[in-house]
């Protein structure tokens, strides 16, 4: 094994682990938005590893998508979270014991299969360029399934921006909605918070237009 | 052997997302259980398209398609926020336990 190669394979093996411990930190760390960049760490640890296995395209838009994904996410979190920062720790789960099971049964079939199944050693050749070939892919024998997943997106957007608008399918979206009550024991509705500091919809987020 | 190794950490990332799509309250989280888990298949995918598919241009085909599904769901988890928190004003699955709105 080369120098090359060694450094190659330890670095695969540290950006690998690294994407686990920072996927285990999401959901471990009191503040959503370092959860948000704890995602994006494993997200960019895995798009290392794949621009180390020859993916370097692939890999880097995952990077690019991811990045700007996750500023998104934490801007969201402030937007309209409870408790984004983590300030006053809380536990946000449900069902921890089915989770736990779940996640690990998922793990323990998945890596069961991954070890015990037999792949045939094919390796890309290092002098191809895998990139410059995706592109020949996208654009030659397989533009019908990119240009799927472009309408894909494009429907994806129409729809989004109709689930989100502020005029909704039905009519004003804001209408009849009933903010969160300040003490869980109150029932919810638009007088929940008689003050006029919050009187109305939208008292809780900043989502005032 | 690097392949096999791959795999398990592409599979601890599924558990750990599947761990937090079930466990977690807010919305956004959730979403960021489901990316894990597509994390993970994309990282085994990669890994069996380097090491053990010969570098076939279809296999990253594959993954272009696995950040497309990635997109989609950012997007329509992000419109589905927007749109219960004006309804509902609601970012926990618990603020969500009747049909009717």
């Amino acid at each position: 094994m080369t120098d090359a190669a060694l450094v190659a394979d330890v670095a695969i093996w540290l950006f690998g682990g690294g994407s686990v411990v920072a996927a285990w930190l999401v959901f471990r760390t009191d503040s959503m938005v370092r959860a948000a960049y704890w995602l994006l760490a494993s997200f960019v640890a895995v798009g290392m590893v794949m621009v180390l296995l020859q993916a370097r395209f692939l890999g880097l838009v995952l990077v690019l998508m991811m990045a700007g994904e996750m500023t998104i996410m934490a801007a969201f979190m402030v937007m309209f979270m409870m408790n984004p920062a983590g300030l006053n720790p809380m536990s946000m789960v449900h069902q921890h014991t089915t989770a736990k099971v779940a996640g690990v049964v998922a793990f323990a079939g998945l890596a069961f299969v991954g070890l015990v199944a037999e792949f045939p050693d094919r390796p890309v050749d290092p002098a191809s360029e895998p990139t410059a070939e995706l592109g020949e892919e996208l654009l030659g024998d397989s533009m019908l399934i990119f240009e799927t997943a472009g309408v894909t997106l494009l429907a994806t957007m129409i729809g989004a921006i109709a689930i989100a608008g502020k005029r909704g399918r039905f009519g004003n979206a804001q209408e009849g909605s009933a903010p969160p009550p300040v003490d869980p024991d109150a029932p919810a509705g638009p007088d929940a918070h008689p003050s006029p500091m919050h009187g109305g919809h939208g008292g809780h987020g900043g989502m005032h237009h | 052997m690097e392949l096999q190794l791959l795999l398990v950490v592409s599979a601890a990332l599924f558990g750990i997302g599947v761990y937090g799509a079930l466990s977690q309250q807010t919305f956004v989280m959730i979403m960021m259980g489901i990316e894990l888990m597509l994390n993970g298949a994309m990282l085994a995918g990669v890994a069996l398209w380097g090491v053990s598919g010969a570098g076939a241009p279809k296999g990253q085909l594959l993954i272009v398609i696995i950040l497309t599904v990635m997109a989609v769901e950012a997007a329509l988890g992000f419109a589905l926020v927007i749109g219960i928190f004006r309804t509902r004003q609601a970012d926990m699955t618990e603020m969500l336990d009747e049909l009717q709105g």
